[in-house]
Parts: C-alpha cells; sequence; structure tokens
C-alpha cells in the first residue's frame, strides 16, 4: 500500500512545476501505469483525493492509462505480451521475457491553467 | 491514431488481442483557457533523486550502506544483533532502524553495541531515501563504515523505494512458506542476496528447501543465496565475509575516486 506514497510524490513534483512553468490549477491528470508495475490502480485513484488537499491539483480528475506487459522472449526472440512480470513466454512456455513495456509509472500530462 | 495518448493505432496487443481501453479520458485538446503541460515525470523522480544523493554521501565516505528487507517475524533484528557482535573489533557498524510503531529495534540494537536511528514512518509501509538521508545526518557515520538499514516489515513496498543502498539484501526464514519468492517476486528479483534465515529449525519443519531456491532463481538467476542461522550462528561466517568483500569493496572505490 505505497500508493498514498506515491500520490504524494507526484503531487509535490507537480507543485514545483508549477512554480517553473507559472501555472496556478491543475485540472486533469493525466498518467501512465503498467498493468506490471506493482500498484493498484483503485488505490492510486483512492488516494489521490487526500494526497492533493490544499495543493494545485486539488479538485482535478485523474486519468489513468494502462499500459499492458510486453516483452521479448529470451529463448524464441518473439516479441510478446505477459500477464505478470515472471511468467515464461507464453508462445514457446522455454524463456524469461526481458520487459520493453508495462513496469512505467510516469505523469503524462497536465491540463492547468 | 488519437493525437493526445496514442491510443487506436499499432498500439501494443495483448496476447495478440487489442488491449481493453476503457477511453475514460478526454481525447480532445484541453478545454478553451486551459493548457496542457506534458511532464514525462516518473513517479518515483523525487525519491530516485534523493537516494542518488545518499548514495554520493556512501561514496565520498566509503560507506557500504545495505537495505535489509523481509517480512514481519523473519528474524532481521536477531540477525543483526548477531551480525553486530560478530563484527565488534573487525567493522563499525551503524544502524537505521525502520519500523511504523516504537524504538524497540533501535534499543536492541543500541545494546548490541551499535550506534542506532529509529524511524518511525507512521501509517507508511516502507522507508523512502528522504528519511534516510536526515537519519543520516543524525548518525554521521565515520568512513569505511557498514550501514545496515532495517526496513519496515514488508516485502512489497520496500521493492519500489531506493534508499541509496547498494545492495537489497532480502531476509526469507524457512518458518514461511517456500513460494514466497514467486508470491512476492519484485523483491527477491530487486536483491542481490537472499539469506535464508533459521535453518537450525528445518529438521522441525516440511519446508522444501530446493524448491524455495529455484524458486528465487527463477525471479531472480544472478541472486546469492545464503543459509545461515542467527540463533545458532550457523552461516554466518559466510554473511559476514560477504559483508567484509562488499565493505573492501566501497574503500576502494573511495580511494580511486580521490586518486
Amino acid at each position: 500500500m505505497h500508493e498514498l506514497a506515491l500520490m504524494e510524490g507526484m503531487v509535490q513534483g507537480i507543485q514545483e512545476e508549477a512554480l517553473r512553468q507559472g501555472f496556478s490549477r491543475v485540472h486533469q491528470v493525466r498518467l501512465e501505469v503498467g498493468r506490471l508495475a506493482g500498484v493498484e490502480v483503485e488505490a492510486l485513484r483512492f488516494a489521490f483525493g487526500p494526497a492533493t488537499e490544499g495543493t494545485v491539483c486539488e479538485g482535478a480528475t485523474l486519468e489513468i492509462l494502462e499500459v499492458p506487459g510486453r516483452g521479448r522472449c529470451q529463448a524464441c526472440g518473439r516479441e510478446v505480451g505477459i500477464q505478470a512480470r515472471f511468467d515464461l513466454c507464453p508462445l514457446c512456455g522455454e524463456g524469461f521475457v526481458a520487459l520493453t513495456s508495462g513496469t512505467e509509472m510516469r505523469v503524462k500530462d497536465l491540463d492547468v491553467d | 491514431m488519437c493525437t493526445t495518448c496514442g491510443c487506436g493505432g499499432g498500439e501494443p496487443k495483448l496476447d495478440g488481442q487489442p488491449h481493453a481501453h476503457a477511453h475514460a479520458h478526454d481525447h480532445g485538446p484541453p478545454r478553451p483557457g486551459r493548457r496542457r503541460v506534458s511532464l514525462e515525470q516518473n513517479l518515483l523522480a523525487k525519491n530516485d533523486a534523493l537516494a542518488a544523493l545518499n548514495r554520493q554521501a556512501f561514496a565520498e565516505r566509503g560507506i557500504l550502506a545495505l537495505n535489509l528487507v523481509s517480512s514481519p517475524g523473519s528474524g532481521k533484528t536477531t540477525l543483526l544483533e548477531q551480525t553486530i557482535l560478530l563484527l565488534k573489533g573487525r567493522v563499525p557498524v551503524v544502524v537505521i532502524e525502520g519500523d511504523q510503531q516504537t524504538s524497540q529495534d533501535a534499543d536492541r540494537i543500541r545494546a548490541a553495541g551499535a550506534p542506532a536511528v529509529q524511524v518511525n514512518t507512521g501509517k507508511g509501509c516502507h522507508l523512502d531515501a528522504h528519511m534516510v538521508g536526515h537519519a543520516l545526518e543524525s548518525l554521521a557515520p565515520a568512513a569505511g563504515s557498514v550501514l545496515m538499514i532495517e526496513n519496515v516489515g514488508n516485502l512489497v513496498c520496500p521493492a519500489a523505494f531506493d534508499l541509496g543502498e547498494a545492495h537489497k539484501v532480502v531476509i526469507l526464514s524457512v518458518t514461511e512458506g517456500e513460494d514466497k519468492p514467486l508470491k512476492y517476486p519484485d523483491m527477491f528479483a530487486a536483491a542481490d542476496l537472499m539469506l535464508l534465515n533459521k535453518v537450525d529449525l528445518l529438521p522441525h519443519l516440511r519446508f522444501d528447501v530446493d524448491r524455495c531456491l529455484g524458486y528465487a532463481r527463477r525471479v531472480n538467476p544472478g541472486i546469492r543465496i545464503l543459509h545461515v542461522s542467527a540463533q545458532t550462528g550457523a552461516g554466518m561466517e559466510a554473511w559476514l565475509a560477504w559483508i567484509e568483500a562488499g565493505r573492501r569493496e566501497a574503500l576502494a572505490a573511495r580511494a580511486m575516486a580521490q586518486a
């Protein structure tokens, strides 16, 4: 349950960005979260409210774009989608999959004024 | 293709199927009077930047920092106490203790003879780089020390938070399930060393050691594994040798940087 800490860190980063880029209110935050990032999307949503209280993000909507897990099988070399981080390749069943996406957790952009 | 999020054209497919995408987000441009600011900011960026500062401070002082992680009850604190006693006179050890509440662990560590700072995380489930940075200020470890950071007992959250350590050391006791590495793969993947603790209890348990080690290597083929019992002292010499080797490396790297 480190989702609250993640949201608090995110809001801090956005506050700093607000000073740098000169905006005072955030209307929407878009977040990319990989399905294999080890965080619960619902818990992020739940934590967003308390984490934004009294900040430039208060009252903003949170959009979460989920990114599926993908990678290259180390045995057969094919590009595959995987459901869990340490699953074997779903095509050949032999190799581990070196991830190319699915573990990201980043703020993509903000709608501000 | 949607020009704001990129979905709708050539997006990744899951097992050959288009991924479910509720499209709840607004695909249009921002409303009049508002602008869109691109950030691409990692959620852990703040923590990672502070962790980098800690790592730099460790490097400058030739300090070996270890982040000890496990479930509650794996025997971390007892292992630490014994480690401190055995290293007495060989290596200076300082400790940061992370727990949600109480200073009981730091008291135990001080009684074993090492300076310790207790960090109470309150509602928090893990230590972060910021807490460790402040704990370092009050500990002020001497050059060439070994810093043991005993993280909050939790096999989930501490995996995500870099503290600036040289290595994560995961402790798994044989009184837990042998499938823990599969159930909590992130932690076992993040660790460089696994200590299988309480091995003196093996004769009394149905714990399949080979299966457990197989699971650990499945999620982390490069993980080093040592069998120990903090209670009887079995295997402790190998653990101490691993620490001393790491400390020599940290000191050598410092000497190189100063040369």
